[in-house]
């Protein structure tokens, strides 16, 4: 990647213009020396090493790129880094503690929610925005949020079952 | 006291995944998540045109991008005679095109560079000059006389004909037919369909001139079968190559294949002398790569009045595209087609089967069915369902009537095959009665009577998984067996290593299993690693079904030899003679004193700290399994619809899938692979197909026109099992990965024809999209798929 990252690729001898970018991610600031078209997907696989974030389409149907972008999820691959200049991005690796996953990755875990596991980065954060949106959603609420997000190894139905299993895990975390 | 085996993992507990504690953290390791020092990226220039001559090549303005280190073309690579390469059936595919493109999408030109963007970028530099040719789209148009000649670059090929083959008894079969009292008929077209696993195909080549030694991080399904190839094509000796298939983001047959972009990466690091990565775009991956399908069948059925079936007569025509790369045993020359009517007692039958290469990408894979047997099942059902129409006799009985009996096993079917073991009435039982059969055709009749269109499908199939055996099938000459390997620590702890590859399947957590069952060893206890040539002992490779009903039973084999060798060290324990020893999950003992034990963990300690004299220290083994036969699952699946008159659009009611797999080593990851095959059969019935203009453009190039079906459309399923042992498998399982996907579609197609019953409508050609359903039903016509007859011009 060309310029990607100050510490690991100094600007290189290209004479394309950059642009520095700082991004706070997973909640730590990041910059980077970017070329204007680079997609934020690349910046956040190759620049910051975070190959949880997946290209799986180049065209914004499968999903696996979903970030949190200030709280909403978004498909990575299809914005531009310079985009992202100054916001707050959480991707798969954000969503556990060092001690502690979060409930919706131990639903997908315990439900079988996932098999290749290509996929499964982006359908969890896509289903953290619903969550944290509605805490409590219907089947139908969850197959339609998930709906811009392929999967193709378990036919939706352990996905869906996932979901609800970390929607009651955090509602009762929340009772107690 | 014997150990609770569903406590310590083994056979038949739903344990959760090992695997999932990496997938889950985002710390998955698939092959572009790997970055290795000094690492260049590759990009492939692809032909734009179906079929064009190569008047020229200029690639000046892409050397002089700053950045690109190397431009490979076809005449390049001919002058290291790598310009073609021999495929999985004995054919030869384009590596770089050097006289003509035989279709969109074709390897041209491939650029080396710095980062990935410059490779792009100097791609679109380079200047090809074509020349277009009359493009050949379907097998109709590449039989027609005075056809363009697509493989001119093969000595002996004057026509587009791949194949012509036939199999079964055609003498017996034209008999049968004579004695029919109804001829039953049905013209067919399983569309193509790419497998397209989300994660695309993509290598790092890393070669080190040091040591002579050639590393390769690539997407395979397979990686011995491609280090065999490897060395043929590159001709590096074998000890020289090292394969590694890192996590795979799904495979599905896609990535069983010895693609372009693999050779070119190696080429490019052995010149350069750098790690070369090579990621495939999506557009890439579906237009080049391995696709599903494209067969077109005439088939008929002799039948008596009384609903038995005399003899079945099918010829196929398959599109092979316009290399024969497809992925099957080198015998069979439309893989295992003749698996059709496998789970009926049919006295003869006959298959005629034509392949035709086209200007369209090559590689008719297995995609997830065992060498295509999809299309055998989909033609199967479909075929029955008219027989029983024709008959004026009900779905259900028709096909109880035809099963081969319980007691009839072993069977051989009309095309040979050797079937050993089933059920097939009972599951059929157990699915009407989920269905609730009874209820739902008085239902459909209530229904009808308001103007709906009420059906309900049934698809029922055995099919043959676990390739090999080693006397009948091979990939290039190389027989069907896999392979495991386990070594136990001192501690009791152990690896196991096997010949398969993993793509979503979750063998590090079943193979565990498989050892515990054997052992007591705590599945926890067990590493399970695959896919690295260097460290897993030789196998075939994971497609077809055939990890569990070949590697999986390789498992437990070396299991044995190694509780065989742990047996002599409890002897030495218990200071008994090893007769005297007996043997309960976990532990031997004393036979007069059963208080008197150790346990498999004393043994492995054993065998590094206290072996008697005479015995070889250590507690390691391979083992190499060459089944006796394929292992048959049956398969019962049922889906009700409603058809919306007035636009087309079906909805999904229900679906049932009782499955007999044998015996399960993990019942959760078994529902797992049936719930994803079920989907994919609805996508192929609803949605999933691809398709070509006469110009032999790819209709269907990117995910906005290839439709997947989402969490949205997928509808919910209702899992039923029967279990019959497999007879001959050491823990009496059969394979399943596939099962849904090869007999799903049939049950909902022939639920959407139910419900236009009585329309006169007898076939819509899948996928059935609503406007293709609202025409059937509208002019009361069938919908074909099948090209006209006469060519364009």
């Amino acid at each position: 990647m060309t310029s990607l990252n100050e510490e690991v690729f100094p600007d290189q001898a290209s004479n394309v213009p950059v642009r520095k970018v700082t991004i706070r991610i997973n909640g730590e600031n990041r910059s980077a020396n970017v070329e204007p078209r680079l997609l934020l997907a690349h910046l956040i696989r190759q620049g910051f090493n975070l190959t949880g974030t997946h290209t799986g389409c180049d065209t914004s149907n499968c999903g696996a790129c979903t970030v949190l972008f200030d709280g909403q999820p978004i498909k990575s691959c299809t914005m531009l880094a310079v985009q992202a200049d100054g916001h707050d991005v959480m991707t798969v690796e954000g969503l556990a503690t060092a001690s502690e996953l979060h409930p919706i990755q131990e639903g997908f875990k315990d439900e079988h929610g996932l098999q290749c596991g290509f996929c499964t980065p982006g359908m969890m954060i896509t289903a953290k925005a619903l969550l944290d949106e509605n805490p409590d959603p219907t089947e139908d609420e969850i197959r339609w949020a998930l709906s811009g997000n392929l999967c193709r190894c378990t036919g939706y139905q352990n996905i869906v079952k996932s979901v609800m299993w970390a929607a009651r895990k955090i509602n009762n975390q929340a009772a107690n | 006291m014997s150990l609770d085996e569903i406590k310590i993992g083994g056979m038949g507990a739903s344990r959760r995944r090992v695997e999932d504690n990496r997938f889950i953290r985002g710390k998955g390791n698939y092959v572009d998540d790997i970055v290795l020092p000094g690492m260049l990226h590759m990009e492939i220039l692809r032909s734009p045109l179906a079929h064009a001559r190569i008047k020229s090549i200029d690639t000046s303005k892409a050397w002089a991008i700053p950045g690109v280190r190397l431009v490979m073309t076809g005449e390049m690579m001919a002058s290291r005679n790598l310009a073609w390469m021999p495929t999985l059936s004995y054919d030869t595919q384009a590596v770089l095109a050097t006289d003509k493109v035989r279709f969109q999408g074709q390897e041209v030109a491939c650029v080396i560079a710095d980062d990935p963007y410059i490779a792009k970028d100097a791609c679109e530099a380079i200047v090809v000059d074509y020349e277009p040719l009359p493009v050949i789209v379907n097998p109709i148009q590449a039989m027609a006389p005075g056809a363009p000649l697509i493989r001119d670059d093969k000595e002996n090929q004057h026509d587009n004909v791949v194949f012509d083959w036939e199999v079964g008894d055609k003498d017996g079969t034209e008999k049968a037919f004579a004695q029919a009292d109804v001829v039953s008929k049905l013209e067919l077209h399983y569309p193509r369909s790419h497998p397209s696993p989300l994660e695309t195909c993509g290598s790092i080549a890393d070669f080190d001139r040091a040591t002579s030694k050639l590393t390769v991080y690539m997407t395979t399904q397979a990686p011995h079968i491609i280090r065999a190839a490897v060395a043929m094509v590159a001709e590096l000796p074998e000890h020289m190559i090292r394969i590694v298939s890192p996590d795979l983001g799904g495979g599905f047959g896609n990535k069983v294949p010895v693609y372009p972009g693999y050779v070119a990466s190696i080429l490019a690091s052995i010149l350069l002398e750098r790690p070369v990565k090579w990621i495939e775009d999506k557009t890439g991956n579906l237009i080049s790569t391995g696709f599903g399908r494209d067969v077109y069948l005439r088939g008929e059925m002799a039948l008596r009045k009384d609903g038995k079936i005399l003899g079945v007569r099918m010829h196929t025509d398959s599109d092979h595209g316009a290399f024969f790369s497809d992925a099957q045993p080198s015998k069979f020359k439309i893989g295992l087609m003749h698996s059709a009517f496998a789970c009926y007692d049919i006295p003869a039958a006959h298959l005629t089967a034509r392949g035709m290469y086209t200007n369209k990408a090559p590689g008719g894979v297995a995609y997830r069915c065992s060498f295509r047997v999809t299309e055998a099942m989909f033609f199967q059902e479909r075929m029955v369902q008219a027989a029983a129409d024709d008959l004026g006799m009900d779905q259900a009985e028709f096909r109880r009537l035809n099963f081969v009996r319980d007691e009839d096993f072993p069977h051989r079917t009309a095309f040979g095959f050797l079937t050993d073991s089933g059920q097939y009435a009972k599951c059929l039982d157990v699915g009407l009665e989920a269905i609730g059969y009874k209820d739902f055709l008085k239902q459909k009749e209530e229904a009808k009577k308001r103007g709906r269109l009420l059906g309900i499908g049934i698809s029922t199939m055995t099919e043959p998984l676990g390739a090999g055996n080693s006397r009948e099938y091979d990939i290039l000459g190389i027989k069907m067996f896999d392979s495991a390997e386990l070594r136990v620590h001192m501690s009791g702890k152990a690896i196991l290593r096997t010949g398969a590859k993993s793509q979503g399947q979750g063998h590090e957590t079943t193979w565990a299993q498989i050892v515990a069952h054997e052992l007591g060893i705590p599945a926890d206890d067990i590493t399970v690693e695959e896919g690295d040539t260097d460290t897993a002992p030789f196998g075939m490779g994971t497609y077809a079904s055939r990890s569990t009903p070949v590697a999986g039973a390789a498992v437990a084999m070396v299991s044995r030899k190694i509780r065989a060798k742990a047996r002599k060290l409890a002897a030495h324990l218990l200071e008994v003679s090893e007769e005297d020893v007996e043997w309960e999950l976990g532990r031997f003992y004393v036979r007069s004193s059963p208080d008197r034990g150790v346990t498999i963990q004393d043994c492995a300690n054993a065998a590094y700290s206290n072996m008697p004299d005479g015995l070889e220290p250590g507690l390691e083994n391979t083992a190499y399994y060459d089944p006796p036969n394929l292992t048959w699952p049956f398969a019962c699946y049922i889906a009700t619809v409603e058809v919306d008159p007035e636009t087309g659009v079906w909805d999904v009611l229900n679906v049932v899938a009782v499955d007999d797999c044998g015996v399960r080593i993990n019942p959760m990851i078994v529902e797992g692979q049936i719930m994803g095959g079920l989907t994919e059969a609805y996508a192929m019935a609803s949605m999933q197909f691809i398709t070509f203009d006469a110009e032999g453009n790819c209709v269907g190039s990117n995910y906005m026109d290839y439709l997947l079906p989402t969490a949205w459309e997928t509808p919910g399923f209702e899992l039923h099992e029967v279990v019959t042992p497999c007879p001959h498998h050491p823990i009496g399982a059969k394979g399943i990965g596939e099962c849904a996907t090869v007999g799903g579609p049939a049950a909902f197609v022939n639920a959407v024809m139910d419900a236009l019953k009585g329309t006169g409508v007898r076939n819509i050609d899948m996928p059935l999209l609503p406007d293709r359903v609202y025409e059937a039903f509208t002019t009361r016509r069938d919908i074909s798929g099948m090209p006209p007859v006469k060519t364009e011009d």
